[in-house]
């Protein structure tokens, strides 16, 4: 393989076209005939619908057409596609429109369709619903307790599912602690806001019975998949293309009403129609994350030695289970509370709840940052329990270096890692002692000084297809690609999973040139259109690289393998005889005489001289399922300054150590590591997803959502150490969530270091200034 | 009712009678033909849909086109002659100050405008420059990398 190409920063090749404003995402495309299409949605968090009247909207100009739901019995419900084992699981029905009861703020109640998005919007203000409103509730934990609004009649108390993992001898655990520290975290409800809000755009051929649509998604295949179940249209006759996909962050992996109701319109008016949310809506009804109620204790000897975990967690849900949801509080959450520890027990039971707010799913790491916080922060606590330095206590308690399979209390094995290894690296680069040192001193000039540290592992690369059955998800997790070699020796590659910014058409084709000794320009990456692109599981769980990249690079070989024989019979030798370097095969010793990929591309597409047995054309396909899922890991650290007059946190100092393996291209490596690290300072400091006690957003638009900008942050230093899995062929982890797992509670820790000599012991995020004030304030007494 | 305008988009005329409530930046993804100029909110928060009228930054989504009847509107994809980059557009590239692409339109011309008025910023100004658009992907910390090259050139 070549050095040159792989690991190396080369440019992106998406970026031409996303500089110059011609990529073209779904909300550009425009079709002859298109009609656009306008969601009603409900404006209680609770009611019942006693009338709903369409008929003025029908009148308006401009509008074709106005449907409720009594109009789209049609369509079938949204299908829950993690179907959690041994939970109890209660999937209430989510339909695409409702026609009862509305159980959210953002519920679908009509849908109007219009020559233009002006009229549309002017016939749903023609719309007379009347509603009866009935009691909501928003908090998880509420949800459960007697008494509580019902939202479900079929669903007591509210709970979706009660989800349990033990291990080891908790009783035992706790009966032999010297020392119990407890701690209750709220992981508040955020919004993912991708840049680019969700759409869609259907095309129906009445004739031929074939729907085309265009789709903000991660997930082309799945959303083909899902799409036939709802609507009915048969797969082969069902095509799904993601376009340019402006950031998803997990809110595009779930299918939606909206998209499915767009559907439903243009077959029936057999028109194109597009649908594009505002920002509100987004807000209202594309997924948020997180939400959970968090109580945790840790049982442990008086030198630090951990002994057990227990917790208890309620997850708020939103309305109906959303298509992965299940799956993110509990397999994604609750099989992580090992971390990078030795923890000899653990139990936790989680209570998925349904409240009347937005469907929650998976949002950036998706689980993992609700369980890495919550062992970071007992450990920080744990230390100033004990009197501790914060690394002392997790130096004590880490795994220590293994290659080839760990396995933890929860049950999974994690592939390789060297915790202590990567911990040392960055207390190195930060200066740790001297950081600590000139805390002291500033504590003694009274300025309130903050070092925040977290140490991770994530489970990524989802996953083994068999696992994936064994937890309930209801699809395969394996990737695939195709690797086809053009006549003139210019490659193409078409992979099943969907890019929408982490730049594979990039790292792709380096791996791509690497392998057989192409130019990394001719090799052109495809993605995102069910039509030309082999089944994949999608691009989420940072999984692309870490079984894509997999796939495709045993495609790669096959082709290299093939054209390795011909070149043999090119140059009239043996097989076992020939050798490869840069893109050439020759005979062992003779690498003056030598054929190039190029050579051997012409001739296998042409055909004219090839080995008996031997098929035409240079082409291989790959379907790869991993054995193992991957995991990466790292720490981070953060320095912070807090004002105890105004509450304001300054972010003076930013530290990543990351190991995702083996790079491809260091420079986007450090991109996702920047975008997510911030994305989870987000949660730390402002954002929040707030709903009244009726259940109105509060947060119902960017004015009222606070998001990271640019003016608020300092710039994150991004360093790493490269332990390679053991089962990827090239060693490779994935890092698009890695960021976002560590940087919440690492500022966390820093604010709560900061604001130990005040006697402030714990803050809800996010850590507005006010609430930091209100800290202080009450710590004084 | 409709209105006739007369609005200049990267160079070409367009005269077209549109509703008083016309935004811009519907005016230019619809009537004009180009949809480099994205539309991220419905609140003015986001500058995704930052084009210049007549050399100056503004959103797009937050004025009507009857208002800028006669004006010159340059997009993102005005910004450079036809196969050539701007400077900003290729610090973009060459430092990575992008991901999904989304709003990296308006966040070119926020520099565009950041840099008119300051055309050697540190990298505070900078930051407080680009304080109007928001970004989900970078962190923004390649954006700044691209401004600051953009301003001072390679390797800045």
């Amino acid at each position: 393989m070549s050095a040159r190409i792989f690991g190396s920063g080369i440019r992106r090749r998406e970026d031409p076209r996303l500089i110059t404003g011609t990529a073209t995402y779904t909300d550009d495309l425009a079709l002859p005939g298109m009609l656009h299409a306008a969601m009603l949605r409900s404006p209680h968090a609770h009611a019942r619908i006693k009338r709903i009247d369409v008929s003025r909207a029908k009148e308006a100009p401009g509008v074709l057409a106005a449907f409720t739901g009594a109009d789209i019995d049609r369509l079938k419900p949204v299908p829950c596609a993690w179907l959690l084992p041994n939970a109890n699981l209660k999937i209430a029905g989510y339909q695409c429109m409702v026609k009862d009861t509305v159980r959210y703020v953002g519920d679908i109640v009509a849908v109007v369709v219009a020559e233009t998005a002006y009229q549309a919007h002017d016939g749903l203000d023609l719309i007379d619903v009347d509603y009866e409103a009935l009691p909501a509730v928003t908090d998880p934990r509420h949800a459960l307790q007697p008494g509580a609004p019902q939202l479900h009649a079929d669903v007591p108390r509210n709970e979706a599912f009660h989800w349990v993992v033990a291990g080891g001898d908790i009783d035992a655990a706790f009966k032999n602690a010297d020392v119990i520290v407890k701690e209750r975290i709220v992981q508040q409800r955020l919004i993912p806001n991708a840049m680019e809000p969700r759409a869609a755009l259907a095309q129906w051929s009445g004739a031929s019975g074939e729907l085309t649509l265009w789709n903000t998604t991660q997930n082309p295949h799945i959303v083909r998949f899902l799409c036939s179940v709802v609507t009915g249209v048969p797969e082969d006759k069902l095509r799904v293309v993601a376009p340019e996909v402006g950031g998803g962050f997990g809110s595009k992996i779930a299918v939606y009403p909206a998209d499915f109701i767009t559907c439903f319109c243009a077959m029936t008016l057999n028109r194109p129609v597009k649908w594009t949310e505002t920002r509100s809506e987004n807000y209202q009804a594309t997924t948020h994350g997180r939400d959970h109620i968090q109580e945790v204790e840790l049982a442990t000897k008086k030198d630090g030695t951990i002994l057990g975990l227990r917790a208890e967690v309620w997850a708020g849900m939103g309305a109906y289970l959303s298509t992965a949801a299940p799956g993110i509080p509990t397999i994604l959450h609750g099989l992580m509370l090992s971390g990078v520890y030795n923890l000899p027990a653990v139990k936790e039971d989680v209570h998925g709840m349904y409240t009347n707010t937005t469907p929650v799913d998976a949002y950036r790491g998706a689980g993992r940052p609700e369980a890495t916080f919550m062992i970071e922060r007992v450990m920080d606590k744990l230390a100033s329990t004990l009197g501790m330095d914060p690394v002392d206590v997790r130096m004590k308690n880490m795994i220590p270096r293994f290659e080839n399979g760990h396995t933890v209390i929860t049950g999974l094995t994690y592939d390789s890692g060297d915790y202590p290894a990567g911990l040392k690296k960055l207390l190195e680069h930060v200066k740790y002692a001297e950081l600590r040192k000139e805390q002291s001193e500033a504590r003694k000039e009274g300025r309130y000084m903050g070092i925040g540290l977290a140490s991770y592992v994530e489970i990524c690369g989802l996953g083994p297809s068999q696992v994936a059955g064994a937890i309930g998800f209801q699809g395969g997790l394996w990737e695939s690609a195709i690797v086809r070699v053009h006549p003139t020796g210019k490659v193409q590659v078409f992979i099943g999973a969907s890019p929408h910014g982490q730049g594979e058409e990039t790292t792709f084709a380096q791996l791509v040139a690497s392998e057989i000794g192409v130019d990394a320009n001719d090799v052109k990456v495809v993605h995102g259109d069910t039509d030309n692109t082999p089944m994949g599981w999608g691009t989420y769980g940072s999984r692309t690289t870490a079984v894509g990249g997999a796939a495709l690079i045993l495609a790669t070989r096959k082709v290299k393998e093939k054209a390795k024989v011909i070149a043999a019979h090119l140059l009239e030798a043996a097989v076992e005889d020939m050798d490869y370097a840069d893109g050439k095969f020759f005979v062992k010793g003779s690498p003056d005489k030598a054929k190039t990929i190029q050579d051997v591309a012409l001739m296998a597409n042409v055909a004219w001289n090839m080995p008996a047995g031997v098929e035409a054309g240079l082409e291989a396909s790959m379907f790869y399922d991993p054995p193992n899922f991957t995991y990466p890991f790292g720490s981070h650290v953060a320095v912070v300054e807090v004002d105890p007059e105004t509450g304001q946190i300054a972010l003076k100092r930013y530290v990543a150590l990351d190991d995702c393996g083996p790079q491809i291209n260091p420079v986007i490596v450090e991109g996702q590591v920047h975008g997510g690290v911030v994305q989870g300072l987000g949660q730390a400091l402002w954002e929040e997803a707030v709903y009244d006690e009726n259940g109105q957003l509060v947060t119902g638009s960017m004015l009222d959502y606070a998001l990271p900008r640019a003016g608020a942050l300092c710039d994150i230093e991004v360093i790493s150490t490269v332990t390679p899995s053991p089962h990827h062929p090239l060693g490779l982890k994935g890092i698009g969530e890695a960021g976002t797992i560590a940087s919440t509670v690492t500022v966390y820790n820093a604010v709560m270091d900061a604001l130990a000599p005040l006697g402030v012991a714990s803050l809800r995020m996010p850590m507005t200034p006010e609430r930091v004030w209100r800290g202080i304030q009450q710590a004084k007494g | 009712m409709k209105v006739p305008v007369n609005i200049t988009i990267n160079g070409r005329r367009y005269q077209r009678d549109v509703e008083p409530r016309q935004l811009l930046v519907h005016f230019i993804r619809d009537l004009g033909g180009v949809t480099g100029t994205k539309i991220g909110c419905d609140t003015s928060q986001c500058g995704a849909c930052t084009v210049l009228l007549d050399g100056i930054a503004v959103r797009s989504c937050t004025c009507l086109a009857v208002q800028v009847d006669g004006s010159s509107v340059t997009t993102i994809e005005g910004l450079a002659p036809a196969g050539t980059l701007h400077p900003i557009q290729e610090a973009f590239w060459n430092t990575h100050g992008l991901q999904c692409g989304f709003c990296t339109p308006g966040m070119i011309l926020a520099s565009h405008e950041l840099l008119r008025q300051n055309p050697q910023p540190s990298d505070e100004e900078i930051r407080h420059g680009l304080e109007g658009n928001l970004c989900r992907c970078t962190g923004y910390q390649n954006i700044v990398r691209a401004v600051r090259e953009a301003a001072f050139g390679r390797g800045q």
